[in-house]
């Protein structure tokens, strides 16, 4: 190769990495992916400021987060892994906010149920497999686990539980008929599902533990000025608009 | 004290499916070496197809032939009334799937190499064809056997993705050692996460040695 085309070569790579470095990169729990790329095209649409998604589990997105990931915004599917970032420095102090709060919802495709009351279906255990999340690992997961205790049932169905890894493989179980009911999240049925329901149940909020997730902004960011943009751009009325039509409520 | 409980069930679920895998892979190995069928290659390819693909494809497709309105699942609720996902049971049929080539390849590949002489010298002496393969191929091919039996189990002993995707993490049950690990992880705690990463990365390295050691053993024979 003669000198010109290594020069061309590496004019090339110096300004994809130079545009590399304008572009925000966020880290998203999978749960949220869909809508995050969303908020993020919108966030693009407006300021210009090109940006990259990385998801996964929540608990992953930490590991990554402490062992030096180059993310600039967390967007958290729970309010632990934030307030850890924060209190271990990680996270930039006071930039901790609760961008969507999350609901349940009771739902089945099994056509057995079909115009059943769900709520009843759940309580007499005369199913084989209810699906939920990991209450250890997955904050749906762990609010599941208290609506069931609030109804009095989780003792006497706790053979039938069967634990989603996240809540998108929880809903994975019941779509696929493998579990005959399960407690996903109704952000999940807003975004539109394969199968038709046969029959669902909105969980009240005041029978779990709120489902907050929060954002942080990284302290290792370099791109502090774009990242402090993105975080206000998340509380805008822009994209509570877009939360609520997704499920989620929004904290005044 | 730490709950060894997934390890356990790792190595039961490992132990069962290299078992199964030895019983039925053996005879396909050996048709593999033997046959001259146009069907050969497609059979070689299906076997091979575990390797190459990943295991939520596999995860993916075992969890709808798998669940109760699946091909296999619908007739498993049939005959015991309960579901093939989310069981141990289902796990090892998965796992089956998942470490078949490890399993045949080994085999098929000593099968190859034996020298038809030997076998043809059995058949003159009398010996069936089923006589000649226990009598004569088996024993000429026991460093594939140990191959196909090490390489079975350590691989479903470090599986993952398939468990986690028809496995539904229930402790005792698919909650395996590589779920547990993950779970731990997940949790932040990582204290427990070393200590059966620890104990995995020590099992892995003894039995990989081991067959190492077997295999330079019986080649200076």
């Amino acid at each position: 190769m003669s000198f010109f085309r290594y020069f061309a070569l590496f004019a090339v790579l110096a300004s994809t990495s130079s545009f590399a470095d304008e572009s925000l990169t966020i880290a998203v729990a999978s749960n949220f992916q869909v809508t995050a790329k969303e908020i993020a095209a919108e966030f693009t649409a407006v300021t210009q400021i090109p940006t990259r998604i990385s998801a996964g589990s929540t608990g992953k997105l930490y590991a990554q987060i402490i062992n030096g990931a180059p993310f600039d915004v967390f967007l958290s599917a729970d309010a632990a892994r934030p307030k850890l970032l924060e209190e271990n420095g990680l996270a930039v102090k006071g930039s901790r906010v609760t961008y969507a709060t999350g609901a349940l919802i009771l739902w089945s495709a099994d056509s057995e149920l079909e115009n059943q009351d769900c709520l009843a279906a759940l309580k007499s255990g005369s199913y084989r497999w209810l699906a939920i999340a990991n209450p250890l690992t997955a904050p749906y997961g762990s609010a599941a686990k208290e609506f069931l205790e609030a109804v009095g049932v989780f003792e006497k169905i706790e053979s039938r539980i069967v634990y989603g890894e996240n809540i998108s493989q929880t809903l994975q179980f019941v779509v696929t008929g493998n579990a005959t009911l399960g407690l996903i999240a109704l952000s999940q049925v807003k975004g539109g599902l394969p199968v038709d329901a046969s029959c669902s149940w909105n969980v009240p909020s005041t029978m779990h533990t709120a489902i907050e997730q929060q954002a942080v902004l990284l302290a290792s960011s370099d791109n502090a000025d774009a990242a402090r943009r993105f975080m206000t751009f998340l509380q805008s009325a822009q994209v509570t608009t877009l939360l609520e039509r997704r499920g989620y409520t929004v904290p005044e | 004290m730490m709950d060894f409980g997934p390890l356990w069930l790792s190595a039961q679920l490992a132990s069962v499916t290299t078992a199964i895998l030895i019983l039925l892979g053996a005879p396909l190995a050996w048709w593999l070496s033997q046959t001259r069928s146009r069907m050969q290659p497609v059979v070689q390819a299906i076997v091979a197809m575990p390797i190459v693909l990943p295991p939520t494809v596999l995860g993916f497709y075992l969890l709808i032939v798998l669940g109760p309105n699946g091909a296999i699942g619908s007739w498993w609720v049939k005959l015991t009334g309960d579901t093939l996902t989310f069981s141990f049971t289902g796990l090892v049929i998965a796992s089956c799937i998942y470490s078949l080539p490890f399993a045949v390849q080994p085999m098929q590949n000593a099968f190859e190499s034996l020298s038809k002489k030997n076998l043809e010298a059995a058949w003159t002496l009398g010996a069936s064809k089923l006589d000649a393969f226990f009598s004569v191929a088996v024993p000429l091919s026991v460093r594939g056997f140990i191959s196909a039996i090490v390489l079975a189990f350590a691989h479903t002993l470090g599986e993952f993705g398939v468990v986690l995707m028809v496995g539904g993490n229930i402790p005792g049950e698919t909650r395996v050692v590589s779920i547990a690990i993950y779970d731990h992880v997940e949790t932040l705690n990582y204290a427990a996460a070393h200590q059966l990463s620890l104990a995995l990365i020590a099992f892995a390295f003894v039995t990989l040695f081991s067959m190492f050691l077997i295999n330079r053993r019986w080649q200076s024979r």
